[in-house]
Parts: C-alpha cells; sequence; structure tokens
C-alpha cells in the first residue's frame, strides 16, 4: 500500500509517486497526440463553412419540409430492394461463414495451414466495409442489386465466421467426447456433438447480423449497387430535399422495423 | 423379460427438429420459400454484365500479387495519414461527449426527461450509417476531413453513451450506495461510486471504437469526407486495380494490427 511518510506519520494515499507520474506522462503524451491530430485536420478544414454551417443547417431543414409524400410510389420498389439485398446477402454469408468457421476453430480445423487461411479469409472479409466491397463490386460486375447482395454477403463471411469459430472453441468437449463414444465417424460427431450445441448461437448470428445488414443496404446504393441508397443520391444530388427527407424517413422506418423482428426472433429462439 | 425390454426399447433415434410444432415449422419453410421465390424472381441481374466483368475480376485479384505501392505511395501515405489523424480527434470528441449522455441516459442516475432526451439522442445518432451522416456533414462544413470527424464523432455517440448507460445499469448497486453513505457529493458520487465499476469494460470499449472508427474512416471518404476512401475511390475510377489493392492491403494490416493490440490492451486492461 502507497504511503507518504510525513511528520505526524505515514498517510495514506492511493498509488505511489512513479504510478502517479506515470499516469500523468500517459495523459499528457495523450492529449498532445489529440492536440497535434486536431490541428493537422484544422489546416485542412475551410473554416467559413463551418461557421456558416448553421445557416445552411437552417436552410436545408427549411427546404426538406414537408416531406414528399407522393414520392413514396417510387419508393416501394428500392425498399423492396434493399431488404433483398440484406436478407439474400446474409443468406450467402451464413452458408460461407459455416465451413470456413469450422475450419478455423481450433478444435474442428484439419490443420494449422488451413487454419491459418481460414483466418486470412476471415480478417480480410471483415476489414473492408460493405461500401468498399460494394465499391469493388460495380466496378467489377456492375452496377445493380447483384453487386449489393455480393457486397453484404462478401462483408459478412468474416463477421458471422469469427463469432462461430468463437463459439465452437468453446463448446463442451464431454458432449464431443460422449458421441465419439458411441463409435461415431468424424463427420456425425460434427452433426450430433458440436452443431447442436451451437446452433442457438448461429441462429442469433444470422439474426444480429441481418439486422446490421438493413442498415448497411440502405447506403450500398450510393456507389451504384442498387438498393434505397440509389434515390437518396439522385435526390441530393438534384437538390430535391423533400424527397431526401422522406428517404431518410423510411430508413428510420425500416431500421426499427428491422430491430423489432430481430429482438422478436433473437427472444424465441435463445 | 429381456425380451419385453428389447421389444418395447426403440432401436433408431431421430433429432428432435428445431421447432417443436409442426404446423409452425411447415409455414415457416413455407414463407421462406415464398420470400426467396420473390426476392430471386424481382432480382434483375444482367448475366451478360456479370460475365463481362469476370476477365476483370481475374485481373483485379491478379493486382494483388503484387499490389503497386509505388505509384501512388505520396497520395496513399496523405490518406491514410488524413484518416488516423480523423480517427483519432473522432473518437476522442466522441467519447467525450458520450459521457454526460451515457450517464444522461442511465436510468438509475437521471430523472425521467433526462433520462428520455439522452436515449432519443443515442437513438437518432445510431440509426443513420456513418456514411448517411457523412453526406450531411459534408454538405454542411463542405468537403475535408472536418465533416468526416464529425460523422464519426456523432456515430460514436451513439454507440459509446448505449454501452456505458447500460454498463451503469448493471452497476453494483451496493457500492453506489456505500459512497453515497459517506455524505459525498453528486461528482464524489460519480467519481468514486461508478466510474471505477465501469472504467475496465469503458477503456476496452473506447479501443474497440477506434477501430471501428478507423473502418468507417476509410468509408466516408467515399462521400467526400477525407482520408483513404477518397484516394481509394479515385483509384477504382481510373480502373487503377494495383494502387487499389495496395490501398486495401494497407487498410487491412493497419485494422489487423489495431485489432490484435486493442485485444491485447483490453485483455490487460480487465
Amino acid at each position: 500500500m502507497p504511503v507518504l511518510d510525513t511528520n505526524e506519520g505515514p498517510v495514506w494515499r492511493r498509488r505511489t509517486t512513479a504510478a502517479q507520474w506515470a499516469i500523468w506522462g500517459g495523459w499528457f503524451v495523450g492529449v498532445a497526440i489529440v492536440v497535434y491530430c486536431w490541428k493537422l485536420v484544422s489546416d485542412k478544414t475551410v473554416w467559413f463553412f463551418v461557421t456558416d454551417a448553421g445557416r445552411q443547417a437552417a436552410d436545408m431543414a427549411s427546404r426538406m419540409v414537408p416531406p414528399k409524400w407522393s414520392y413514396m410510389e417510387t419508393l416501394w420498389r428500392p425498399v423492396w430492394d434493399t431488404i433483398n439485398i440484406a436478407t439474400l446477402g446474409t443468406l450467402l454469408a451464413i452458408a460461407m461463414a459455416f465451413p470456413i468457421a469450422f475450419l478455423a476453430a481450433r478444435n474442428t480445423t484439419p490443420n494449422a495451414g488451413v487454419r491459418a487461411i481460414a483466418l486470412l479469409v476471415i480478417v480480410s472479409s471483415r476489414s473492408i466495409n460493405s461500401l468498399i466491397w460494394a465499391l469493388m463490386l460495380v466496378a467489377i460486375i456492375g452496377p445493380g442489386v447483384f453487386a449489393g447482395v455480393l457486397a453484404i454477403g462478401f462483408r459478412s463471411i468474416g463477421f458471422c465466421a469469427k463469432l462461430l469459430y468463437e463459439a465452437i472453441e468453446e463448446i463442451d468437449a464431454g458432449q464431443v467426447e460422449a458421441i465419439e463414444a458411441t463409435g461415431a465417424s468424424g463427420g456425425q460427431k460434427l452433426v450430433y456433438g458440436v452443431i447442436p450445441q451451437i446452433l442457438p448461437t448461429f441462429a442469433g448470428i444470422s439474426v444480429f447480423r441481418w439486422d446490421i445488414n438493413i442498415r448497411e443496404s440502405t447506403v450500398l446504393g450510393l456507389v451504384g449497387a442498387g438498393g434505397i441508397g440509389l434515390q437518396l443520391d439522385a435526390s441530393i444530388s438534384t437538390l430535391a430535399w423533400t424527397q431526401v427527407s422522406l428517404i431518410l424517413i423510411v430508413i428510420l422506418a425500416t431500421v426499427i422495423v428491422s430491430e423489432w423482428v430481430s429482438a422478436r426472433v433473437r427472444h424465441a429462439i435463445i | 423379460m429381456s425380451e419385453i425390454s428389447a421389444n418395447s426399447y426403440p432401436r433408431s433415434w431421430k433429432k428432435p427438429p428445431l421447432i417443436a410444432n409442426r404446423l409452425l415449422r411447415w409455414c415457416l419453410w413455407f414463407g421462406a420459400a415464398i420470400y426467396l421465390a420473390l426476392a430471386l424472381g424481382t432480382m434483375e441481374i444482367n448475366w451478360g454484365r456479370v460475365a463481362e466483368g469476370l476477365p476483370r475480376g481475374q485481373k483485379f485479384i491478379g493486382a494483388f500479387f503484387p499490389p503497386d505501392f509505388v505509384s501512388r505511395w505520396d497520395s496513399i501515405v496523405d490518406g491514410i495519414l488524413e484518416s488516423i489523424w480523423m480517427t483519432v480527434i473522432a473518437t476522442v470528441a466522441g467519447i467525450a461527449l458520450s459521457i454526460p449522455v451515457g450517464l444522461g441516459a442511465a436510468n438509475n442516475l437521471a430523472p425521467t426527461p433526462v433520462y428520455l432526451f439522452c436515449r432519443a439522442v443515442i437513438a437518432l445518432s445510431r440509426t443513420f450509417p456513418e456514411v448517411i451522416l457523412a453526406i450531411f456533414a459534408v454538405k454542411l462544413f463542405g468537403f475535408g476531413p472536418f465533416a468526416g470527424f464529425l460523422a464519426l464523432s456523432i456515430a460514436t455517440v451513439g454507440f459509446y453513451a448505449k454501452l456505458l448507460a447500460e454498463d451503469i445499469e448493471d452497476m453494483d448497486a451496493r457500492q453506489a450506495e456505500a459512497i453515497k453513505a459517506t455524505g459525498a457529493g453528486w461528482f464524489q458520487w460519480i467519481n468514486y461510486a461508478i466510474q471505477p465499476q465501469v472504467m475496465p469494460r469503458m477503456i476496452g470499449l473506447a479501443v474497440y471504437r477506434l477501430d471501428i472508427n478507423f473502418r468507417e474512416s476509410a468509408v466516408v471518404g467515399i462521400v467526400g469526407g477525407g482520408g483513404i476512401g477518397a484516394t481509394l475511390l479515385t483509384a477504382f475510377d481510373r480502373y487503377e486495380f494495383d494502387s487499389a489493392a495496395a490501398i486495401l492491403v494497407i487498410i487491412i494490416v493497419i485494422v489487423m494490427v489495431l485489432e490484435y493490440s486493442s485485444g491485447y490492451l483490453r485483455k490487460w486492461v480487465q
């Protein structure tokens, strides 16, 4: 216990002098880094636009009301596309993530080399945002819903596979051993020993990712990959602010509904 | 005796289905099939365009072996550094903002009106993806890293304040009561009863959010928010796949480093 010796006897302190200095030093370095970063960003900023932003925002807000409700007729199709991108993308992702997770989990992988490759696939998929995947896929296979589905799918493989392989590594080995003791083959061990243990987690992960994907698929259209983002992009670039506000409301509603659905489904499963 | 038990004991076993109710199970399968048929039916895939893109996709994959770091090196370095500055200050500012919001959104601390207001702030900043926030920030504050910084800060508030509030709600009430019993003021109460309980997890989450913000900073650039995304978009628009591959490799490596160090730090803190 750190104690300061004084004339009146020892006094309790929370930290030793060295620890106190180390903490102050850490704060000093941290603050210095933040201030330096701030200076670099501020150098690249046109401050006139920033000071003008309040007026701009008021102007934009006044142009946004009332939302152009009649535009909803053309929005049903993009909303349907958005939901399809998220759902089909999630299905694609879980179909691919399932085997990859088994290859990546320490207790089910065939060998270390395969595990390293599976982990590399997971990391690459996770590091690249779905919008960047969409950007790539639009450049390669052309704009459209299909590019969006693939983008969502590729982005979600890493997420689903990572959570799933962690679940596989945490399973109860006793159950697998019990199945093995009945004389089951490797495949039977997986089907009857491992999969029943991870199935609830797996379903939970899929629904959770679907919810995230709904949110992400609303913006894929910005780079041409289909969905409601296309309309958002078009409305912003033609300065049709009443349409923009309607689209934002629709996105809000879609996200809230999907969150509600996913909460209900997860509640039912787990 | 043995004959009877051999006859009555079942000789074969079937896995029980995941959904026990037969009618519900068939309805779900049926609904899923109809949805899939509709979704796939309305998805317009231009197979000709996809086939046309395959050689380009091959070229793109080929661009990774090896990626071209050299010809756009200066703009890549610029973009990466800008992303890093933006990430750092956005994380710090976002967390600074989310502390009051998070305290207000914990229902064991705040009075109901404050609670509802703070929860509304969190819900609003969570609904819209970073990219949409960035679009509006760019519209209002002009192109450049400042817009990206704002978008990421707002998104950070939604994430961090929510988790902070949940952590405070889950804390051990007895410690808080004990500090209160010593006659502590409100700030002393927060500082000695609540902060020590939530701190380890919150430091971990701060590092995690830094990681997320770096990933997202690659995306806000696509809509003009500064950072590596702008460089990446230019590379794709010019079909310079070699440079794009280099940027992606750099992003993946930085994300991996961040993820490993954040995992390590979180273990060390907890």
